[in-house]
């Protein structure tokens, strides 16, 4: 069957089979930020945007991409350059296997919640496992990105 | 592996309703629990362009489209006001944002899972579902039904004043749960329905005559113990009968007294 949908911005119509996972797609029209995980639905690896909303794309089939948007990694570079490199100064990515999982669905709680508490990132973040790192590292690099920004923010504010 | 050999977006439900009648074919919600599946699909049916995707807003009541993901449920403001918070407490443990963008009410409560967290807080919702062919059931005979060749199309949840408390165990966040308890405190009574026990969720009367003084920590913890004499109890990977046996009262006061908290 024929599918179209707008992959990072970009008009994509390719065949596919009716049992094609999403993730198969965006890797095969060079997405391979996208990883193949846990592919139980679980761990979060495989996050994309479907029309701005994180889902995991181990577990959608591209036929029902039909016609919608999709973004990756790949597509948001500017907006991830914003908050990873805090989250590299924090040792956070030990193997950083989960990463691009990972900022995937920061973007997507930074959009929704500009300014979220420690617990509203933890609840945010739960469904992104990380093997290495016990996830303290990551609360720390997402925490010290915010108050760099906050702090930014209120010296322009006063100046 | 989920194998799918054709992949067709009904046009109306009586599509899908005549396509789900092959024992091959199959509808898909979320499609997350039909892909731990190890099987062959012929014609997979998704309803994803019928309209059931919305929560509808009415004086006597909210009716949830099928296809409304448990993000939607647990972010709803109509539904947390009705529940205070319950709906997106029950839901919020459910693996992460990501899965719940995608998992279904249709298919969490057409599975009618053991584990099911929604199937025991919807119950003391007194809940109804719609079914294309077989017409409006409630829940608590849904649930109890093998299951059938229809399309739930809808889930309709009445407004009634009263409180709502969700309560749940897990052995570590994320997982499946050990325990699961909904209680709904109304002028006409207590509803209480104990889930994951780890049969699927019912609802269970207990002594009602224990409440008549009202809710104290005593009284709650009396009507708790009258819960878990009344539940059957089970064992599995997570948990063993006893143990559920011994927190089901617990789960019970501690929502009985949050409903009391809130009054
Ligand atoms: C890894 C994992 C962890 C989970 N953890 C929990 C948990 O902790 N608590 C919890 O409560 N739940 C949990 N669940 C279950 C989950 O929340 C959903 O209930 C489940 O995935 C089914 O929803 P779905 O939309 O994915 O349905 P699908 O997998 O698409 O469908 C499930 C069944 O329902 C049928 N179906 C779907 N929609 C309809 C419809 N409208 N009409 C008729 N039939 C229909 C399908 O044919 C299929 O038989 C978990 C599931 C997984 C995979």
């Amino acid at each position: 069957m024929e599918i179209q949908l707008k992959l990072n911005g970009r008009p994509v119509r390719d065949s596919i089979d009716a049992d094609t996972l999403l993730i198969d797609f965006v890797r095969a029209h060079g997405c391979a930020s996208v990883k193949r995980g846990c592919e139980t639905s679980n761990c979060g690896l495989c996050t994309v945007l479907l029309d701005g909303k994180p889902v995991l794309s181990c577990s959608v089939l591209a036929a029902r991409a039909d016609g919608h948007e999709v973004q990756t990694l790949e597509g948001l570079q500017a907006e991830a350059e914003e908050f990873v490199a805090f989250i590299a100064d924090q040792g956070a990515e030990q193997c950083g296997f989960c990463n691009p999982g990972y900022v995937m669905n920061t973007i997507a709680l930074l959009r929704e919640n500009p300014d979220p508490t420690d617990d509203e990132i933890r609840a945010y973040l739960a469904g992104n496992l990380c093997r290495c790192s016990g996830y303290e590292g990551q609360l720390r690099g997402i925490r010290a990105f915010l108050s760099a920004r906050n702090q930014a923010k209120e010296g322009q504010d006063r100046g | 592996m989920l194998t799918i050999k054709r992949y067709v977006r009904a046009q109306s439900l009586e599509e899908a309703y005549t396509l789900c009648q092959k024992r091959a074919n199959v509808v898909l919600g979320g499609m997350l629990w039909l892909k731990t599946q190890n099987r062959t699909v012929d014609t997979a049916i998704d309803l994803s362009d019928l309209g059931l995707d919305a929560i509808e807003e009415t004086p006597e009541a909210f009716r949830i489209g099928a296809m409304v993901t448990l993000r939607q449920l647990e972010q709803h403001d109509g539904l947390a006001a009705l529940t205070q918070g319950a709906m997106a407490e029950s839901v919020r443990p459910i693996v992460g944002v990501q899965f719940r963008n995608l998992a279904t009410l249709g298919g969490s409560l057409y599975g009618r899972f053991g584990f099911s967290d929604l199937l025991t807080l919807f119950l003391v919702l007194d809940a109804k579902v719609e079914l294309y062919h077989g017409g409006t059931v409630p829940l608590a005979d849904y649930a109890a039904r093998p299951y059938e060749r229809d399309i739930l199309t809808h889930i309709v949840v009445p407004r009634q004043p009263g409180r709502v408390a969700y309560r749940a165990q897990r052995n570590i966040s994320t997982d499946f749960p050990v325990l699961t308890c909904a209680v709904a405190v109304r002028s006409d009574g207590v509803r209480c329905a104990i889930g994951a026990r780890p049969m699927k969720a019912r609802l269970y009367t207990g002594d009602p005559a224990l409440l008549t003084g009202g809710i104290t920590p005593e009284s709650a913890a009396a009507f708790g113990e009258s819960i878990a004499a009344e539940a059957s109890f089970g064992g599995n990977l997570r948990a063993g009968a006893d143990y559920r046996r011994a927190i089901c009262p617990v789960l019970v006061r501690r929502a009985l007294l949050a409903c009391k908290e809130e009054e």
